[in-house]
């Protein structure tokens, strides 16, 4: 069965919501392997609590978008925009 | 406060058992698979399970060590965060008890970690005394790598990212370590039946 | 590329159904009426979010069909047999009621036109959605941008505006990939997209070609991988993934 994912633009409207502006665009460095990625290209799994972003490098985890209560949370200490 | 979409009832249909299920969670006959990652493929010659950190001594089983070991076939409802919930469903494991005949804690709360990093924190007390398997069937058949296996936690009582999939050991800690929903947001705890999905709730 | 700011901060707005139009068997397009709407850029989408009767939400993004230049916002839904939210976009959705989006987001796969490099495009299956967006974009605006579009469909049954993109404007070439079933005259392409294919129709990397590609993330891998083998700029090549192929 293959593994569920699409790719950071499915971020973008919490991404846009939480920092006021589009970042499919940009790129950040993953904290694990140093290597830089555009947020449209990062590896995410959507099925999940919260949908969660894998560089798509290493796929370690670098970003998690938490929508709880209305209040969109984005965790990225691991991705340095 | 987000308008009503007239007739939009998700996959949910009839009414629930307020006895049965928690608040929030609707009976879905299906089951879905959830994942914060790709789906580890194990080989069992190199699996094994651990008890370690705050203990005597650690305990380690290869898969036809812990394959030996007696097991259980039990019928639970689950009940996951994202409101779904299944009811009847049948597991057959390694009881946690077992498991620590013979070790001695020095923690009381554990850290549960799987093949692909993902942790989640329980007291010691949540698994123990009949609470918690370690389960590799489900449904009479071996646990399928999309839901967990070849084998994964079983803690029924709590919401169901407590019972990690491709779980290889329980390390006992001292202080309560936050594992990765808990540290996300989601509720230390996690009781279906306070509704404890998020921090603070 | 740095951030586009926002005409205020993003947020859930309501949109009012005029009409649910059928496409094919599985797809229909949304068109909406959206008073709040502050326009789009081709190849943008939408976040859309469902509540039931007892606060249960579920949400997903569907790509904006309709140009910046259209009357209405449109979105075309393919439906996902056993799916959460595209049945009851697609069979219960009707003129008059109420849904609430989040848009138009998404700056990183859009095209705007005169840039002076050609435009080429795969869409697989639903793929075609902001592709077409792009087009109808095009013409509007009258765009002399020389566009090829290659899309990738189980059968003609399957081929999402198929009249329209018939009718294509000056400029524009559609070439149909039919990979499961075609008629026995077909003169289209049989089968997946291949190097020969792309052979005929894709641009040199010598002519920088805007390259745009959507759909499943395996016709979306292995078009990416092929164009970047054959020398594209990989900056050149944007991409958006809508979950596993069938």
């Amino acid at each position: 069965m293959e593994d569920f994912t699409v790719d950071g633009n499915a971020l973008a409207g919490a991404l846009a919501q939480s920092l006021g502006r589009d970042v499919t665009g940009e790129r950040g460095t993953c904290g694990h392997c140093g290597k830089a990625s555009l947020v449209a290209e990062l590896v995410v799994y959507p099925k999940a609590p919260s949908p969660v972003a894998r560089c798509p490098h290493c796929g370690d985890v670098v970003m998690v978008v938490t929508e709880i209560s209305d209040t969109i949370t984005v965790h990225m200490d691991t991705y340095a925009m | 406060m987000s308008p009503i979409s007239r007739g939009f009832h998700g996959r949910r249909h009839g009414t629930v058992d307020p006895l049965r299920v928690p608040p929030g969670q609707y009976v879905t006959r299906d089951f879905p698979v959830l994942s914060a990652g790709p789906t580890p493929r194990a080989h069992l010659d190199d699996w094994t399970f651990t008890i370690d950190g705050a203990v005597q001594s650690s305990m380690s089983w290869s898969w036809s060590e812990f394959s030996a070991l007696p097991a259980e076939t039990v019928t639970k409802d689950i009940h996951c965060v994202t409101k779904w919930s299944k009811l009847d469903t049948t597991w057959r494991g390694v009881s946690v008890d077992v498991l620590f005949e013979g070790v001695t804690a020095e923690g009381a709360y554990i850290t549960a970690w799987s093949d692909g990093g993902y942790t989640t924190n329980l007291p010691l007390a949540d698994v123990r005394d009949g609470k918690a398997w370690v389960a590799y069937e489900y449904d009479g058949q071996p646990l399928a790598p999309e839901h967990g296996g070849p084998a994964r936690l079983l803690v029924p009582h709590l919401y169901f990212w407590k019972s990690a999939k491709w779980v290889r050991g329980l390390t006992l800690t001292v202080t309560d370590e936050p594992g990765f929903w808990e540290g996300y947001g989601y509720n230390n705890y996690g009781d279906p039946w306070r509704e404890q999905r998020y921090q603070g709730d | 590329m740095a951030g586009a700011a926002l005409p205020g901060r993003l947020t859930w707005q309501l949109a009012r159904v005029v009409e649910v139009t059928p496409e094919t068997a599985q797809t229909k397009t949304l068109v909406l009426d959206a008073p709040d709407w502050a326009g789009h850029r081709a190849g943008q989408h939408v976040d859309v979010r469902l509540t039931a009767e007892d606060g249960y939400q579920a949400q997903r993004s569907y790509s904006i069909a309709s140009a910046p230049e259209d009357d209405h916002l449109m979105l075309t839904v393919e439906e996902i047999p056993d799916g959460e939210v595209s049945p009851y976009l697609a069979e219960e959705l009707r003129a008059g009621d109420e849904l609430e989006l989040r848009g138009p987001i998404g700056g990183w796969f859009v095209w705007e036109g005169s840039e002076g490099a050609p435009l080429l495009m795969f869409g697989g299956g639903s793929g075609v959605v902001p592709l077409r967006a792009m087009l109808r974009h095009r013409a509007a605006t009258s765009d002399s941008t020389p566009a090829r579009l290659v899309y990738s469909a189980r059968s003609l049954q399957d081929v999402i505006y198929r009249e329209e993109l018939e009718r294509s404007a000056d400029g524009v070439e559609v070439c149909l990939a039919l990979t499961r079933s075609w008629p026995e005259d077909w003169t289209g392409h049989r089968g997946r997209v291949n190097d020969a294919l792309l052979d005929d129709i894709a641009w040199p990397a010598s002519d920088t070609p805007a390259i745009y590609i959507c759909g499943p993330n395996g016709f979306v891998e292995a078009i990416s991988r092929r164009m970047v083998a054959r020398g594209h700029d990989p900056v050149r090549v944007k991409t958006e993934r809508f979950g596993p192929s069938s």
